[in-house]
């Protein structure tokens, strides 16, 4: 399917019976999702069930064995993949933040705009400003991110990959790093951008954010999903024993 | 930095790893370092060798503190050609290291093959037979569009200098490139940024304090090596030295002479290694 023919009405994120092996040990059994525009889907599952590698493959970090992943309509499992174009469309936001620590805040978001998109300095400037409000963080734009707290951080990080003006968003367990009470200020700010209308992929641990703002929940285990559903059923009539085992365990 | 991993591989050796509360005296490398007293000592023994000289010396003869004093400006001519090669040969070094490492990192297979193999030919080899290499194998003069341009030896021993400074400062650099942490990478990957975009703007930025101190250890240890050129008769401070004793031809000259130059060498190294230690220190604090 050429990148032309994809709609609205058609999957953003579109993911078919993926296989992903490092070596002999095989972490993608089949996995098969798909997410709207405008829809934000949460993966959840035990640490070693592929989840993060799943999300790394949306954008290409990590090359699948077999299967495809459509993003809008372009085929990530293509050896002719323009990579950098994917990844104009696919924002990540990683556990560890990862920002560029010889920047400021305001200048980690505005490089890549600058760079990558050639865009007007000035302009960039502005919307790196407004995203700077927006991750609640006025004041901090000329810090460097070692004087930044964890989630302050974080919420940098997220800002940076919004300033690409991209049509998805990743987020690795993005809170599984930070204190529990800065936990709380990159969850509203992931919500509020859910709410707004970003299409957002999670793999998290955080059961109440997933029960609260996500519109479809995936379970994974040992590389195959094992159950999904809406939150509201998810939670409460999960029918898979190993979804029913994890679940108690965390809540 | 080399201290704080052995710290850390204590744990590896059969012994279960247990958190210790972190302590940066413990961390801090605790081996020898270089203090003011070592020049101190330095400094004593010059004192020793030239009293002791004086009292052995025959009563006719001039005393060795006059003879110092009289050779003093003849010597740091030769000490300051020291220092023009050490610094002739870090540029032409650096700058050729840099493009070596640069190689070693290169995603094209025989560009990091070459390159690796280059760097470990130079770093290997004696730097005195390098000399030798150089000094004989370059031609004393070059022919270039008709113009004679010439290439004396002097120039041949700062090529024979550079080529084990290249190969180290190519390690140097390959070493920080990969020190930075895979998050780098992979962040400005899912940015878009190009493989060169992501070296030269987010990657490179962050070697350069990395490198510094290393950089200016290969400089110290670079300075120390100039004397090898008077074995190929270029004048810097040895060939000096052994000219000032066989002018005056006193035996007695002779230890305090070298302990004269080695003094030289000290004053010159020794804010060189605080300083790059202090960063070593700032940077270690830092990161």
């Amino acid at each position: 399917m050429a990148e032309s023919d994809w709609t609205p009405d058609q999957p953003m994120v579109s993911a078919k019976d993926v296989h992903k092996s490092f070596g002999a040990l095989e972490v993608l059994k089949g996995i098969s999702l798909d997410v709207m525009k405008g829809e934000c889907i949460c993966i959840i599952g035990p640490s070693g069930s592929g989840k993060s590698t799943f999300i790394r493959c949306i954008n290409a970090l990590n090359p699948i064995n077999s299967g495809s992943i459509l993003v809008e309509g372009q085929e990530v499992n293509d050896p002719q993949l323009d990579k950098l174009e994917l990844r104009k469309k696919v924002g990540m936001v990683f556990q560890q933040y990862n920002l560029f620590p010889h920047k400021t805040a305001l200048q980690n978001i505005m490089m890549a705009p600058i760079k990558v998109l050639k865009e007007d300095r000035d302009e960039v400037e502005q919307r790196a400003r407004h995203l700077v409000k927006k991750v609640r963080l006025d004041g901090k734009e000329d810090s460097y991110p070692g004087e930044l707290s964890g989630g302050q951080q974080q919420r940098v990080a997220i800002a940076r990959s919004l300033a690409m003006r991209p049509d998805v968003m990743l987020f690795d367990e993005v809170t599984a790093a930070l204190d529990p009470e800065t936990v709380k200020e990159v969850l509203l700010t992931i919500r509020e951008l859910a709410e707004e209308g970003m299409t957002c992929i999670l793999v998290t641990h955080e059961m109440g954010f997933a029960r609260e703002v996500a519109n479809h929940v995936y379970f994974t285990d040992r590389g195959v999903i094992v159950e999904h559903g809406p939150p509201k059923t998810f939670f409460t009539e999960a029918e898979d024993p190993r979804t029913r085992e994890f679940l108690s365990q965390i809540l | 930095m080399s201290g704080a991993r052995k710290h850390r591989s204590v744990g590896g050796t059969g012994n279960l790893a247990v958190l210790k509360p972190f302590s940066l005296h413990n961390a801090a490398p605790s081996a020898w370092r270089l203090q003011p007293g070592h020049g101190y000592m330095l400094f004593a023994a010059l004192v020793l060798f030239v009293l002791v000289g004086e009292v052995q010396a025959a009563p006719a003869r001039p005393s060795i503190i006059a003879t110092m004093w009289k050779w003093t400006p003849f010597l740091l001519q030769g000490f300051a050609f020291n220092i023009l090669i050490s610094f002739v040969s870090i540029i032409i070094g650096t700058m050729a290291g840099a493009a070596l490492g640069l190689g070693q990192i290169s995603v094209s297979r025989p560009i990091r093959a070459v390159s690796w193999t280059v760097t470990q030919f130079f770093r290997n080899a004696p730097w005195l037979v390098l000399l030798f290499y150089c000094i004989f194998l370059i031609p004393f003069e070059f022919e270039l569009f008709g113009v004679t341009i010439p290439f004396p030896a002097w120039i041949k021993a700062v090529i024979g200098l550079s080529l084990p400074v290249m190969a180290n400062f190519s390690e140097i650099v390959r070493g920080a490139v990969q020190s930075i942490p895979d998050g780098q990478w992979e962040a400005a990957e899912s940015l878009a940024y190009t493989r060169r975009q992501t070296l030269w703007l987010i990657v490179l930025p962050q070697c350069i304090k990395r490198m510094l101190p290393p950089w200016m250890n290969l400089y110290a240890v670079l300075t120390m090596a100039t004397p090898l050129v008077s074995i190929v008769g270029v004048g810097e401070g040895m060939t000096t030295t052994g000219e000032i004793l066989a002018a005056e031809n006193r035996s007695d000259l002779l230890i305090p002479f070298y302990m004269y130059l080695l003094c030289l060498f000290f004053i010159y190294c020794y804010p060189i290694a605080r300083w790059t230690i202090s960063l070593e220190r700032k940077f270690a604090v830092k990161i």
